[in-house]
């Protein structure tokens, strides 16, 4: 049993080096990803057009533009794994496909936080957010239980979508409403954060608190409901 | 199967026989017996559509999710489930679409506006976009049995994802006024032919979504016995043309 559980360890490693190694050699997410996310901010200035208005949404726009980015960057994860049958060829040797779920959902998180962490430097230099050195934990600290969240439920719902005919426009139809917790305890978390409208850093902690529940429910439903998802 | 037209049978005529008679006697009570309400005025006929629809929405996604989670534990996986599954689901979100119209007519005219950003408003709007996305995956082709893991996985995901998105929704915002009948602690306030109007919607919706369910997983059985009687037929004209 524990020579199982070391195995499916090292399995879930290969796999998350793997999607990583691809994504270093591709350069998609620095080429591609991060301009449309630059961009997609750019444009939110040139729509609100107000200062004040800016620095108060800047959370929101943040998470708003990490959630569109994650979009494509799922896609990205399973078109390698589609084109050339690779997942297919994974199950019939066998592979736990638990680890194979936790595997691709770490490399995803490691590029989400990337892709959040790049966003957050934006909204500072355009939309002139200031953060305190508590809120600045905080900050870090949202990012990193929002992002084991969207990590999980991005994969599980890209491996549904893996495959299927119409999955660029079914994708979105099933992981923005899964989303739409983290949407919004991310937002409020980082306002607290950000101190965006009078808001101090403790008032973000319960929001933490709603991020952690949906990153647990989320990573264990995974890990269970990944193989039947993409099975057959 | 042979022989027989349509998808009834003398069970669900007699049955839908009756749903026609109690939508009947309720429209009677709904628009025409029934008193106006002090303060909403007519506007509160809206209720006995309203609340019968988003109650039959709820039954409706919880029959998904428990055929769902039967077709997945069983050991003989019986397709019937899946299809039964897929007919609530599909009604489901008719149900919800009518309680959201319904309901948003009704803000209109007593609230002013035809959504505010409430609590209950708002996770009602995401539990119809979270089955029109369980109904998209229906779609997505593949074999029978594909089709079935892969909704069935979904609707249980679905009952995962919606108490988040209430609880995480409500958290938010919260205006709504409180359910008014549902609440042990508070006086019903409805008299006597308002609330028998109520509870009349609520059998009459829920015997028309029995009707509507026995029906369409009937049709859906239909369907999936074409599709596997056309590959059937193509496989035999190809080994023909094989043959040849």
């Amino acid at each position: 049993m524990s020579g199982a559980g070391i195995n499916k360890r090292r399995i879930a490693v290969a796999v998350a080096r793997k999607d990583l190694t691809i994504e270093w050699n591709s350069r998609i997410l620095v080429n591609q990803v991060a301009p449309f996310a630059a961009i997609v901010m750019v444009l939110f200035a040139f729509a609100l057009d107000n200062d004040g208005i800016l620095l108060r949404v800047a959370p929101g726009l943040v998470w708003l533009a990490t959630l569109f980015s994650m979009l494509v960057v799922v896609q990205r994860s399973f078109t390698v794994e589609s084109a050339d049958g690779a997942l297919d060829a994974l199950r019939v040797a066998g592979v736990d496909m638990g680890a194979i779920f936790v595997g691709k959902a770490i490399a995803l998180m490691v590029q989400l936080f990337v892709l959040e962490l790049m966003l957050v430097a934006t909204a500072v230099v355009l939309y002139g957010v200031e953060m305190t050195l508590a809120g600045f934990c905080e900050a870090i600290v949202t990012l990193v239980v929002a992002t084991i969240g969207l990590g999980s439920v991005g994969t599980l719902y890209g491996g549904l979508a893996a495959g299927a005919r119409g999955r660029e426009t079914l994708l979105p139809l099933l992981l923005l409403p899964a989303v739409a917790p983290v949407l919004i305890g991310a937002t409020r978390a980082t306002e607290a954060a950000f101190g965006s409208g009078g808001t101090t850093v403790s008032e973000g902690w319960p929001w933490i608190g709603l991020l952690l529940v949906f990153a647990v429910l989320f990573s264990a439903a995974g890990t269970v409901a990944f193989g039947p998802l993409v099975d057959e | 199967m042979a022989g027989q037209s349509g998808t009834g049978t003398s069970a669900t005529r007699r049955l839908g026989v009756l749903v026609i008679f109690l939508l009947a006697t309720l429209a009677l009570c709904g628009l025409w017996f029934s008193a106006e309400d002090v303060v909403q005025g007519s506007t509160v006929r809206i209720m006995y559509i309203h609340v019968p629809s988003i109650w039959t929405a709820y039954i409706a996604f919880g029959l998904t999710a428990l055929c769902s989670g039967v077709y997945l534990s069983g050991k003989n996986r019986s397709l019937a489930w899946d299809r039964v599954a897929g007919a609530s689901g599909e009604i489901g979100v008719l149900f919800v679409a009518v309680s959201l119209i319904t309901g948003s007519m009704w803000g209109r005219l007593t609230w002013g506006t035809y959504w505010v950003w409430d609590a209950r408003l708002t996770s009602t709007a995401f539990l119809f976009i979270t089955y029109v996305g369980y109904l998209a995956v229906r779609q997505l082709g593949g074999t029978h049995r594909q089709r079935a893991r892969r909704s069935s996985v979904l609707a249980l995901l679905a009952i995962l994802e919606i108490p988040l998105v209430h609880f995480s929704v409500t958290l938010w915002r919260s205006l709504h006024q409180e359910a008014s009948v549902a609440n042990p602690n508070a006086k019903v306030e409805l008299d006597g032919l308002m609330l028998f109007s109520l509870f009349l919607g609520l059998v009459a919706f829920t015997l028309l979504f029995v009707w509507l369910v026995l029906h369409r997983q009937r049709g859906m059985m239909l369907e999936d016995a074409f599709s596997d009687r056309g590959l059937d037929v193509a496989i035999t004209a190809r080994r023909n043309e094989a043959g040849a």
